[in-house]
C-alpha cells in the first residue's frame, strides 16, 4: 500500500499527489513514469513522474481526471493509500549538453515539462519555458515553472491571461526573433506535440517528445504501448517514452490512443451511477 | 491386481457448448473413487521408466501406490518433496510427452493418467487439509530471486525447504508470472495458483511485488544488500510481432498484451474490473502454440463468433498440447493450416477489417527438422476479421541483461547458463527457465529453478 502524503488541486480538473514510495523516490529521474493502480479492480495506469524528493520520499504525480481510474484517484485524500506504485519506469531523458532550451508544455503536459525544465535549469541552460492552457482558470504549475526558467511564457487559448493563441506561436515568434534553441521539448496532448514538432522541423531544431500510450505492464511485455518512430516499431514503455517528435508518426499514435474510447465511456458511466447511487442514499 | 482396464479413466468436463459462455475450469478433476480405480492402473514398474521422463523427479510410483491406498495426504507429501506446484503441473504439464510418454502401460492401450492423478491429489490436499506447512529451520543466507513465475517459483520452494531466507522480487502487482498473466482461469484456476504460492510464504518465502529488477535495483545492488546469490527467472515477456503491414492497427494485439488484459486484468469481468479488452465478432489467431490456444479460446469466451488460428504449417507440425487442439475445436475454433498472414487491412479510421493470407506448401526439413513451409505466390486472400492476436512466440525480456554488464547472453538475448548448474558469467548469479531458453513450458522451467535451487545451495556451502 503507498500513502498519498499530500494532495492538491490545480485547477478544476487536475490534481497533485505526493506518493509515498521512497524506493522509487531514490532512483527516479525526469522524463520516467510510473504505473498505478487504486485498487483490487483497477487498471494499470501510466503516469509521468511530475517531481521527486530523495530525503523525504515522495513522488509527485499530476494528473487530469479522465478516466475510471484517475476519477477514482482523485476522489482519494491524504492519508489514504493507494494498492499499486510501481516505478521508475521508462528511460530517463537524456539532455547531453544544451546551451538555450525551450520546453513547451500543452496542459497538463506542463506538469511533465516542469522536472524536464528544471533539469535544464540545474545544469545551467538557458531555459524558455512555454506553457499552454485553454483558459486563465486551467492554468497550472505557473509559479513552480517561472522559477527555473530565464523566460517564460504563458498562452491561453482564449486570451483571458496571458498571449492569446497557441504555445506554437508564441514558439514560431521566439525562434524567428533569432532566439537559437538547440533543444525543444514538447509535452502534452499528442496533437499539440505534433503541431511543435512540425513547427520545428524546417528549423532542424532537435526536438523531444513524451509519449504517453495506452500500456499495460511498462516493462515490455504487452507491446500495447507501441510507436511507429522513423519507420520502426518501438515500445514506449522500454524505448522511451521520449523520442525525436521529428520521427514520430502522430497520426497512428492519436488513433491508437482512442482504442478503448467506447469502454472507458462505458466505465465512467457505471462509476457515475454508483458515486450518483451513493450520493442519494 | 492391477486394474487392466487398456484406457485411462475419462476426465469429467464441462460441456463444450456450455464451457464457451464461462470462464471457468474445462477439466473438472477425478473424485476419490475415480482417482482410486485410475491409481490401480499403475503397474509399479521396478524400473521407472515414468519419473526419468519428469523434469522434477516426482516419485511417480510411489505416489500412485498411495493414492490406491487412499493415503491422500502422504501421497501429496510424496509428489511435494520434489515439485512445489503439484495443482499447477497436474492441470498444464504435457504428460504425454514426459511421463505418460514412457509409462508402461502406454505400450499396449493408454497410459496411466499421471497428471490427472497429480492435479487429484493435489486438490484434495487444497479442499481438505487446512494446517500449515512444517517451516524448515532457517539458516542466516539470504538469497533473491527474480520474477515469480514457475522457474521462480520452483527455485523459491526448494531453497527454503533447505533453510535459505528467499525473496522473490515481482515486475507486476501479483505473483506467478506466466501461470497469472499468460495461462487463462478455464485451465488454470488462478485461486489455485495463488494456494500454491500461499504454501511457499507459508514455508517462509517473502514476495515483494510491485518491483521491477533492471530499474529500481540493479543486480549488484541486491548483493551489496546482503542477498548471498541471486537467481533470474524472468522468463521470455518480450512479444514478437509478424513485421506485416497493419500491425499497428487498433485491434491487432501480442498475445501477451490480450491474455494479460484478460487473465491478470480480469478484462472478462469488465466493466466490473476496469481494463477493457476489444474482440469484435470475428477473431484471427496467428500461431500454432498453446499461447495461441488459450487466446483463440478466450477470445470465444469474450463472445466472438468465429474465430481462426491461422497456422503456416500443418496440424502435425503444431506446438501446441493434442488435447488443448482438440479442446479448441469442440468449442468450435477454426483451423485455417497452411497459411500465412501477409498484411493486415484496416478500414479509413484504422481498425482491423481483415487479414490477407496466402497458401502455404510443406517443403524439405529445416534446421528445427520440421518441414518449412513455402509461400503458393497468387494464393493470396482475405479473411474477414475485426481483430488479430499474433501468437507466435515470446523473446527473453531484456531488462535485467541490459541492466548487468557481466551477464553474457546469447544473440537473441537468452542468458548464457552453465547446463548442469544454471550459474551465469556473473559470480553468484545463476537462471532458469524461458529466460534461458526461450519460450518453453512451465515444467521445463520447474525443472531449471530446482537444478539452480541445488547448485545454489552447493555455491553457498563451498563459497562461505
Amino acid at each position: 500500500m503507498f500513502e498519498i502524503v499530500k494532495k492538491r488541486i490545480l485547477n478544476s480538473q487536475v490534481k497533485l499527489m505526493d506518493i509515498y514510495a521512497p524506493h522509487i523516490a531514490k532512483k527516479a529521474e525526469p522524463g520516467q513514469f510510473i504505473i498505478f493502480r487504486v485498487n483490487e479492480k483497477g487498471e494499470r495506469v501510466p503516469l509521468t513522474i511530475a517531481d521527486f524528493h530523495r530525503e523525504k520520499g515522495t513522488v509527485t504525480i499530476i494528473f487530469q481526471e479522465l478516466g475510471k481510474s484517475t476519477k477514482e484517484l482523485g476522489a482519494l485524500n491524504e492519508g489514504d493509500t493507494i494498492l499499486d506504485f510501481v516505478g521508475p519506469l521508462g528511460v530517463a531523458s537524456e539532455f547531453g549538453h544544451v546551451k538555450k532550451a525551450a520546453v513547451v508544455g500543452g496542459g497538463l503536459g506542463a506538469a511533465i515539462a516542469y522536472p524536464q525544465a528544471k533539469k535544464l535549469n540545474s545544469l545551467g541552460t538557458e531555459v524558455h519555458t512555454i506553457i499552454g492552457f485553454r483558459n486563465k482558470d486551467l492554468i497550472i504549475l505557473e509559479e513552480e515553472m517561472k522559477a527555473v526558467s530565464n523566460k517564460q511564457f504563458v498562452t491561453t487559448d482564449d486570451g483571458s491571461n496571458g498571449t492569446k493563441g497557441f504555445v506554437t506561436d508564441v514558439l514560431k515568434k521566439l525562434i524567428e526573433e533569432g532566439n537559437q534553441y538547440d533543444l525543444v521539448i514538447a509535452t502534452g496532448p499528442l496533437i499539440m506535440m505534433k503541431a511543435v514538432s512540425n513547427l520545428t522541423r524546417p528549423y532542424n531544431i532537435k526536438t523531444i517528445v513524451s509519449m504517453n500510450p495506452i500500456m499495460i505492464d511498462g516493462t515490455g511485455m504487452c507491446g500495447g504501448c507501441r510507436v511507429t518512430v522513423g519507420g520502426e516499431i518501438k515500445f514506449a514503455c522500454v524505448d522511451g517514452p521520449d523520442f525525436d517528435g521529428h520521427k514520430v508518426d502522430f497520426d497512428e499514435a492519436i488513433r491508437r490512443q482512442n482504442m478503448y474510447k467506447k469502454h472507458e465511456t462505458e466505465s465512467v458511466t457505471k462509476h457515475q451511477c454508483k458515486l450518483g447511487g451513493g450520493n442519494n442514499a | 491386481m492391477p486394474n487392466m482396464s487398456p484406457k485411462k479413466i475419462p476426465m469429467p468436463e464441462q460441456n463444450p457448448n456450455e464451457r464457451i459462455k464461462n470462464f471457468l475450469e474445462v477439466a473438472l478433476g477425478y473424485t476419490e473413487e475415480m482417482a482410486v480405480e485410475e491409481a490401480q492402473r499403475c503397474l509399479q514398474c521396478k524400473h521407472r521408466p515414468c519419473m526419468s521422463g519428469c523434469p522434477v523427479n516426482v516419485k511417480i510410483p510411489e505416489f500412485i501406490k498411495l493414492v490406491a491406498q487412499r493415503k491422500f495426504l502422504e501421497a501429496y507429501e510424496k509428489i511435494k518433496e520434489t515439485n512445489s506446484l503439484p495443482a499447477v503441473c497436474g492441470r498444464v504439464c504435457p504428460q504425454e510427452n514426459q511421463c505418460e510418454k514412457v509409462c508402461v502401460r502406454g505400450k499396449k492401450g493408454e497410459s496411466v493418467g499421471i497428471g490427472r492423478l497429480e492435479r487429484f491429489v493435489a486438490d484434495w490436499y487444497i479442499n481438505n487439509v487446512h494446517s500449515k506447512l512444517d517451516v524448515p529451520e532457517k539458516n542466516n543466507k539470504k538469497v533473491a530471486i527474480i520474477g515469480s513465475g514457475p522457474a521462480s517459483l520452483a527455485c523459491a520452494g526448494d531453497l527454503a525447504k533447505m533453510g535459505y531466507n528467499v525473496t522473490i522480487f515481482e515486475a507486476f502487482h501479483e505473483p506467478g508470472g506466466v501461470l497469472v498473466y499468460g495461462i487463462p482461469e478455464f485451465r488454470l484456476p488462478k485461486n489455485i495458483v495463488k494456494k500454491e504460492i500461499d504454501s511457499l510464504k507459508e514455508m517462509g518465502v517473502e514476495i515483494k511485488t510491485n518491483i521491477v529488477i533492471g530499474k529500481i535495483y540493479s543486480i549488484d545492488e541486491l548483493m551489496a544488500e546482503g542477498y548471498d546469490a541471486i537467481f533470474i527467472g524472468s522468463g521470455a515477456g518480450l512479444p514478437k510481432f509478424l513485421g506485416i503491414p497493419g500491425e499497428n492497427l487498433n485491434g491487432v494485439y501480442s498475445a501477451n498484451e490480450f491474455l494479460t488484459r484478460v487473465n491478470l486484468m480480469k478484462a472478462y469481468k469488465f466493466p466490473d474490473y476496469d481494463t477493457p479488452v476489444y474482440v469484435g465478432k470475428n477473431v484471427a489467431v496467428v500461431g500454432g502454440g498453446n499461447v495461441a490456444m488459450d487466446a483463440a479460446r478466450s477470445a470465444k469466451r469474450l463472445g466472438a463468433e468465429n474465430v481462426y488460428i491461422i497456422y503456416r504449417r500443418s496440424k502435425e507440425e503444431m506446438p501446441a498440447r493434442l488435447e488443448e487442439v482438440n479442446h479448441a475445436k469442440e468449442e468450435g475454433i477454426i483451423f485455417n493450416f497452411l497459411e500465412n498472414p501477409t498484411k493486415i487491412i484496416g478500414t479509413d479510421d484504422g481498425w482491423v477489417k481483415g487479414i490477407e493470407c496466402i497458401k502455404m506448401e510443406l517443403g524439405e526439413p529445416d534446421l528445427t527438422g520440421r518441414r518449412k513451409p513455402i509461400a503458393q505466390e497468387g494464393t493470396e486472400h482475405i479473411i474477414d476479421v475485426d481483430s488479430v492476436i499474433i501468437a507466435i512466440g515470446q523473446g527473453p525480456n531484456p531488462l535485467i541483461s541490459s541492466s548487468t554488464k557481466e551477464l553474457k547472453t546469447k544473440k537473441w538475448g537468452g542468458i548464457i547458463i552453465d547446463e548442469d548448474t544454471g550459474a551465469t558469467s556473473k559470480k553468484g548469479v545463476f537462471a532458469g527457465g524461458d529466460i534461458v531458453t526461450g519460450a518453453a513450458t512451465v515444467i521445463l522451467a520447474m525443472g531449471a529453478g530446482k537444478k539452480a535451487a541445488e547448485a545454489i545451495d552447493n555455491y553457498l556451502k563451498n563459497n562461505n
